[in-house]
């Protein structure tokens, strides 16, 4: 066990785990931010995507001794109220069905539209391609990501 | 108008009054940390006055409606609360939704499946809101002193327009809810409906955007205890002992030990379908370390001789024979292949070998479908807190209330000592209709004394068993001179799990049919599968009818349509399962929106239509095949599931099977190999992705003022066929074998 000093969603929080613990169970277990979510374990369904320094990585492969002196944003950080403009765009596309993946599918999209503000079909499949929404919701995030960059 | 009986409500009403003054549905659970949709415009009142199961209304007109049915996507959680809040007459934007415990009391028919939720809740979800309307049009009546019949009710405001006199739910709310249940109500004319019909938003969609715990996944409690699994490597294995010591002191485990889920000689229902009883559980204070503890376990495993299940099938008691052996897939084909040579008859009319012989053209074909993994995102997980004669589980589960029973069972207490919380379910396609996963937790929790949430991880999950049949059918069609089908032969078998349907369509339009059905005993679990058996029969039957159309020199569509045609003006046998006239229907709708025979540069267009869970669905699907690249270009659903209660929803659940059925055929297979699972998770079993996703999806419902039917599988099975059809006009080759890239890639 060690002590690991992290800055997630602005906020600067201490945990006390094993150095290899993946930050997706940091967050869900130690820190109660579960809107990060597992699926795989492997880096395959995105599921636990977050934000390192900005970029979507998936959680479950992210050690906790690899993520202090970064910046860590989840899901429950990417904007106060739930009013993001990715937010704002899944809720008028009314992306959701049964919701477990769209927290990770955000998380992507967000990163996407940072450093591409105006993505075009090929880029969105590129950035989406690892995130698996296994209700088929494919059409509707992409119409959603493009409502969102319109709207930024 | 319809005049409904209010029996069923009389009685939730009872049982609401007996508990009142602490009352359980007032009682604010874990999931309070999560806001329920929110009203609009009003505050949270600071009474709540109870009408039934279903209602409360606040003394400021807000409205709260329990949902009863878990929900895993199908928008149930909005839509079956729409439906209540149609005949209560409310402003939607004054209502806000919470989910139901399970509480077979309270509510019928708690779960979902089958595409069944609203379809069966209709009737009793209108009941309620409408039951609700008429005590608050009485409490009115009383204190004005008015006639009843002259009081009228709009968007939560009681009006007596003579007297000029005018309140909103909530002035009226604390005398209504003491007002007699009235024998029966009036409900709506559906031409009368204003929240039925017109789209709302998901009441749940803010929670998920924003991370909220929702999820069985998500519970936390003081003092739980994360339990994990292991269970035996391959299917038709068992544990033979194991050395805990390693696991024991590693770091944060309280424990390992052995269970045993159910009991042998248990009676199960078609639900407690579980593939391993004897299991490992790895029980610690974080996930991390029971996840590190469970890669230190070191277990013997030895072979699983065959045995007998005792079965309750739906009150039918028989026995499942689950016989011995390590299967691989050679030799399960082997198996189907002999066993597809002594089929039982299901259902014959006509003379159909007669007319084979004196056929001009016979037709011929043979398809496969491989064992299917379900793949919920949210892998099976459950909490649960066993103290003394008290249980308290919750989590993601589609059918608790048929599920409960193998539970009290398993753990000696009595089911109304048993509280089950239905979380929202992070996927079901059927997976969620077996409950293994709640019964180990309860047991665990039992045992440690603890509250528990046992997960499961993907590998767990996928390599674990229930999954769906393998599959196999033959087909031969016999046309005469002029191309008319004479005779139809379909030989349908599974692995264990006989997929056919003797009853349906072309079943009826065809003198001379013969249907017939075998079924090939195996260790290996399965169940339920969105569209169980559709999910099959609908791709083969609707490539080979296809086939069938080419070679009698027809369009595909008018093919069909002229088989419905002489089902629907002569049709043969008894008990064919389709309306023809509704299922013509809906194939013209497709065949309009898709201006079906007009050439489009580049685009290969396959059609196909299934009916199944009550409801017709056609598709057309546009591809292009670029350098060897499939592309879908475009999908155009044509659905009737009688009226659509929430339609942009329901567009969205349509566009979801769409979706999920050209993953499925185009990707999906689980084979075995001396009964080891091929593939245990995302990296080797591959599943669709948004690249894969067609480019466009249009949805377009039929309107003929049927009560709703079901839609959660309706629009999934057609679409495999559609695929293979339009695939076959793009390159030439049909497609027999799933999954297509197997073949697309050979």
């Amino acid at each position: 066990m060690a002590q690991y000093n992290l800055t997630i969603n602005g906020k600067s929080l201490n945990v006390d785990v094993d150095p290899s613990t993946p930050m997706l169970w940091v967050l869900r277990d130690h820190l109660d931010l579960v809107g990060t979510k597992f699926g795989c374990g492997i880096a395959q369904c995105g599921a636990c995507t977050i934000h390192l320094n900005g970029n979507a990585v998936r959680s479950c492969q992210l050690p906790v001794s690899a993520a202090e002196n970064t910046e860590i944003t989840t899901i429950e950080g990417i904007s106060e109220n739930g009013d993001h403009p990715v937010q704002k765009a899944w809720l008028e596309h009314d992306v959701p069905q049964c919701g477990y993946c769209q927290a990770g599918q955000i998380m992507s999209a967000t990163a996407l539209l940072k450093s591409n503000p105006s993505p075009s079909d090929e880029d969105i499949d590129n950035a989406m391609n690892g995130n698996i929404c296994r209700c088929g919701t494919y059409t509707r995030i992409k119409a959603a990501i493009k409502t969102a960059a319109k709207s930024a | 108008m319809k005049t409904e009986s209010t029996k069923i409500n009389r009685r939730s009403f009872l049982k609401v009054s007996a508990l009142s003054g602490g009352g359980m549905l007032l009682s604010l659970n874990w999931l309070a940390a999560c806001n329920p949709k929110q009203a609009e415009t009003l505050e949270m009142p600071k009474e709540w006055f109870q009408f039934n199961g279903f209602i409360k209304i606040g003394e400021n007109g807000l409205v709260t409606i329990m949902s009863p049915n878990p929900e895993g996507g199908q928008n149930v959680k909005t839509s079956m609360p729409m439906i209540v809040a149609e005949e209560l007459d409310v402003a939607w934007e004054n209502v806000i939704v919470e989910q139901a415990d399970l509480d077979t009391k309270y509510f019928t028919r708690q779960f979902i499946g089958g595409s069944q939720a609203i379809r069966s809740g209709y009737t009793n979800l209108r009941t309620a809101g409408a039951t609700a309307r008429a005590m608050l049009a009485a409490a009115a009546s009383q204190s004005w002193n008015v006639p009843a019949s002259e009081i009228t009710i709009k968007a939560g405001t009681i009006t007596h327009k003579q007297s000029g006199k005018s309140a909103h739910f909530g002035e009226f709310a604390s005398l209504a809810a003491t007002m007699p249940v009235p024998e029966e109500v009036q409900l709506k004319d559906s031409k009368d409906f204003g929240i039925i019909g017109s789209s709302k938003k998901n009441v749940e969609a803010k929670n998920i955007v924003t991370g909220k715990p929702l999820f069985g996944i998500d519970t936390k409690r003081e003092g739980m205890l994360i339990a994990m699994l292991v269970h035996p490597p391959a299917i038709g294995k068992k544990l033979k002992s194991f050395d805990r010591s390693k696991a024991k002191n590693m770091p944060g485990i309280r424990d390992v030990f052995q269970i045993k889920s159910l009991q042998d000689d248990y009676k199960r229902t078609f639900f407690d379908t579980a593939q391993f009883t004897d299991l490992i559980v790895i029980v610690g204070e974080s996930t991390w370390q029971v996840l590190q503890a469970k890669k230190a376990i070191e277990a013997e495993w030895e072979i699983q001789e065959g045995y007998e299940e005792k079965r309750d099938m739906f009150g039918r008691e028989g026995i499942r024979v689950v016989p011995k052996g390590l299967e691989s897939s050679a030799s399960q084909e082997q198996a189907m292949i002999e066993a597809a040579k002594n089929p039982q008859t299901q259902r014959k009319d006509g003379n159909p070998e007669a007319a084979f012989a004196k056929a001009a053209k016979i037709i011929e074909r043979s398809y496969t479908g491989p064992f299917l993994a379900h793949n919920c995102m949210e892998p099976m997980n459950f909490f649960a807190h066993v103290q003394g004669e008290k249980v308290e589980c919750a989590g993601p589960l589609q059918k608790p209330e048929l599920t409960e029973q193998a539970l009290s069972s398993r753990l000696g207490i009595p089911l109304e000592n048993i509280e089950i919380k239905m979380t929202r379910l992070g996927g079901g396609y059927g997976r969620r209709s077996y409950a293994h996963w709640l019964i180990e937790s309860a047991v665990i929790s039992q045992k440690m004394n603890a509250p528990i949430k046992l997960i499961y991880t993907r590998e767990d999950e996928m390599t674990g068993g229930i999954y769906r049949s393998r599959y196999q059918a033959s087909y031969r069609a016999a046309l005469d001179e002029n191309n008319e089908l004479t005779a139809f032969h379909v030989n349908a078998g599974g692995l264990p799990e006989n997929p056919l349907y003797a009853d349906r369509f072309p079943a009826g339009a065809v003198t001379n049919y013969l249907a017939e059905g075998w079924e090939v005993p195996s260790n290996i679990t399965t169940g339920s599968f969105r569209a169980p058996r559709s999910n099959f029969m609908a791709c083969v039957e609707q490539s080979f009818l296809d086939e069938v159309a080419e070679a009698a020199g027809k369009d595909p569509i008018d093919f069909r349509l002229e088989l419905l045609a002489k089902a629907k003006a002569n049709p043969v046998g008894e008990g064919n399962d389709y309306d023809p006239d509704r299922f013509a229907e809906v194939i013209k709708l497709a065949k309009e929106k898709s201006n079906w025979g007009q050439d489009m540069e580049g685009i290969s267009r396959g059609f196909s239509a299934y009916f199944c869970h009550n409801s017709y669905a056609a598709q057309v699907l546009d591809l292009k095949i670029v350098d060897g690249q499939v592309k879908i270009d475009k999908v155009i659903n044509a659905i009737d599931c009688g009226l659509v209660v929430n339609p942009d929803a329901a567009k969205n659940l349509c566009e979801g099977a769409v979706i999920d059925g050209i993953g499925t055929v185009m990707f999906g297979e689980l084979t075995f190999e001396e009964g080891v699972a091929s593939k245990s998770n995302f990296d080797t079993y591959r599943m669709i992705r948004m690249q894969e996703a067609p480019n466009s999806i249009e949805t377009y419902f039929v309107e003929n003022g049927e009560d709703p039917s079901g839609l959660g599988e309706p629009a999934y099975p057609p679409v495999f066929a559609a695929l293979a059809n339009a695939l076959y006009r793009g390159s030439g080759k049909r497609f027999y074998d799933q999954p297509f890239i197997n073949q697309l890639n050979s």
